[in-house]
């Protein structure tokens, strides 16, 4: 089945109105949508009822229509006032008094169906259908065809803009960020639900705030897996906030979300449990809000011989069930000595006899030196300011910690870089 | 007297699963830590869904149990959290001891041990960690033990509602009753061979059960 929307004037609120029902829908031009709604009917029952739905939810004048098919539907919407509900089968009778000039084609076939007395799609409709063929061509066979209310043609859906964005200008500037959260909240629920109402979901959120007298404030959230939590969502943005609050009273909110498929994962019955990503996010973000934005996350090694070189990368664990597969089957690795490093080092007093630490006074690591081995030389990158050269020693203190030392080669200086452990 | 505590036992069936006796609890899940004296020593590892304290000097081998703890967990492929109070963790030692770092969440806390508590618990009550470790080594023994009980008997109870394993790495036994394993690590010699430092003697001893081991843990330079 097929409705038909026809009000010339604000197509766009048809458009709108239509796709709360379908996202099949046709616009033709002046003013009418059509759109398919099969599979409607344990939502809102009969046609009858479901025209009534459509008509409450227009909140314009506008003439509807439902048919088996789009021609139909369209050329009822166009003749008839108000809803016209058209039983399959009865097309040919119900359109029967339609004026011709509603059924279209060239000014040529028009002018010579007028003169032949044509008035109606009935009358059109009585004529043979050879007869037509022979004196209107294919044009007048299609059109004949149409006038009996037999269309077949597929819907040609309008492109979906899928254009996730809201945005609100305040009649006052907003200083504080628990009513921008309510603002924050009314544009969250716009966005969710147009990507709810498409089935997607989005990875990442894009908030810009107009302030006032100053520069705006521009911010996004991304997020390691498509999410469609609207309260998670609100919670990290606030936590955004709360840790770079703008500058001045907020004019304009504008949200945009990126629109990806949503995630479908399936766990195996043996694989580790592991966080809810949703939910997971939500944890890091609080996390991060309190020690930190660049302290939490999966350190990775960086490609470089500088000691303690690392980058902190988001916390994004792979499938379990993908590691288990190819984990080959091995013996832990033998214990070792860990270094529990000191960040920064710890610069150190160290008294050297005959070139060798004897004694080392820094903040919490102090004693008299009772083993050293070294020095190691390490020394890199010397084409960039942050180069580094330096000697290393391991000592062992009178107090029983094993330490590691470093003097910087070029400034002479003495750092604790950490305890083995 | 027998009649008496017959009596006692009928009373007190009703309110009580195991009256005048010594429940029996459920043999519960450990991770190995891939040491044998350390699986010897604690009868097959570190407890899942509760709360262990592993406790020692500096140099006393604390942070390389905990690494190879964490090797085997995230090698089964588990989620494991690092809360680290001091900000120590040494990325390149941990994957030098087979930890995938890829399943490892650091929170670097700076210092704060308020900090440290605070996202243990957010991440603890979360769930979907294998183990959760929080690294209060480098924390003062003063500060450490301002702790208040009832935030361990928070921490235990939510290991134990999300299957956990929680394990508190100090300087000395801060949580006492909470915990159900406690292990504490004793530095014994170094082990200097030429110009290297390659490891050194150390001593464990479960707190809880009277049981000691020595191990030696080893460095390659």
């Amino acid at each position: 089945m097929f409705a038909c929307l026809h009000a010339p004037g604000n197509v766009a609120l048809l458009v709108e109105c239509a796709r709360g029902f379908s996202p099949h829908i046709e616009e033709i031009p002046p003013g009418t949508v059509i759109f398919d709604v099969r599979g409607l009917a344990s939502l809102y029952g009969p046609p009858a009822m479901l025209a009534r739905e459509i008509e409450r939810r227009v909140g314009m004048p506008a003439n509807i229509a439902i048919a088996s098919n789009p021609d139909a539907a369209m050329h009822a919407a166009r003749g008839f006032p108000g809803i016209t509900v058209i039983e399959p089968g009865k097309e040919a009778a119900t359109l029967a008094p339609l004026p011709l000039n509603l059924l279209g084609g060239s000014p040529d076939t028009a002018e010579l169906l007028h003169l032949w007395g044509v008035r109606t799609f009935g009358d059109f409709a009585k004529l043979p259908p050879l007869g037509v063929a022979a004196r209107l061509g294919n044009e007048g066979v299609e059109l004949q065809r149409l006038a009996h209310g037999n269309g077949y043609r597929q819907l040609r859906p309008i492109a979906d803009p899928l254009d996730f964005q809201a945005e609100i200008e305040l009649d006052y500037p907003v200083e504080l960020l628990e009513p921008l959260a309510f603002i924050l909240a009314r544009l969250l629920g716009e966005v969710c639900g147009a990507l709810a109402a498409r089935s997607l979901a989005t990875n990442e959120i894009r908030l810009r705030l107009a302030l006032e007298n100053a520069p705006e404030h521009a911010t996004s959230l991304k997020l390691p897996v498509p999410m469609l939590d609207q309260k998670a969502f609100l919670r990290m943005l606030q936590l955004g906030l709360n840790g770079r609050p703008p500058a001045a009273p907020v004019l304009k909110v504008y949200l945009a979300a990126e629109p990806v498929k949503p995630r479908r994962t399936q766990q195996g019955l043996f694989v580790p449990s592991s966080p809810e990503p949703e939910k997971l996010e939500l944890t890091v973000a609080r996390v991060r809000h309190l020690v930190g934005q660049d302290r939490v996350g999966t350190p990775e090694i960086s490609d470089t011989h500088r000691p303690d070189a690392f980058v902190m990368r988001a916390f994004a664990p792979s499938s379990a069930s993908m590691a288990i597969e190819e984990a080959p089957e091995e013996a832990p690795p033998q214990p070792r000595l860990c270094l529990r490093r000191f960040r920064p080092p710890r610069y150190a007093q160290v008294l050297v006899v005959n070139y060798r630490p004897v004694r080392v006074i820094s903040q919490s690591v102090q004693g008299r030196v009772v083993m050293a081995k070294g020095p190691w030389r390490t020394s890199g990158e010397w084409w960039r300011e942050d180069a580094w050269n330096r000697d290393e020693w391991d000592v062992a203190l009178e107090a029983g910690g094993v330490y590691r030392l470093f003097q910087e080669v070029d400034s002479g200086r003495w750092f604790v870089e950490g305890s083995y452990d | 007297m027998r009649a008496t505590v017959l009596q006692l036992k009928c009373e007190l069936q009703a309110r009580f699963d195991v009256p005048l006796g010594v429940r029996k609890t459920a043999e519960t899940e450990r991770i190995p830590t891939g040491i044998s004296a350390i699986d010897q020593l604690t009868a097959g590892g570190i407890p899942r869904g509760a709360l262990t304290e592993i406790c020692g000097a500096e140099s006393s081998g604390r942070t390389a149990l905990m690494f190879a703890l964490l090797g085997q967990s995230t090698r089964r492929g588990e989620c494991c959290a690092w809360i680290d109070a001091a900000g120590a963790f040494d990325p390149a030692s941990a994957e030098e001891m087979g930890v995938d770092l890829t399943r490892v969440l650091w929170v670097n806390c700076g210092g704060n041990t308020e900090y440290a508590l605070k996202s243990v618990d957010l991440l603890i009550q979360a769930g979907g960690f294998g183990l959760v470790v929080l690294d209060l080594a480098d924390t003062p023994d003063k500060e450490a033990r301002r702790i208040p009980l009832a935030s361990w008997f928070r921490l235990r109870h939510a290991a134990e509602r999300t299957g956990a394993a929680l394990v508190a790495v100090e300087r000395q036994i801060n949580a006492r009753s909470c915990s159900v394993l406690q292990i504490e690590m004793r530095r014994k010699r170094p082990v200097w061979i030429g110009k290297l430092l390659r490891g050194f003697h150390t001593e464990a001893e479960s707190r809880k059960h009277y049981r000691t081991h020595t191990t030696e843990l080893f460095v390659v330079r």
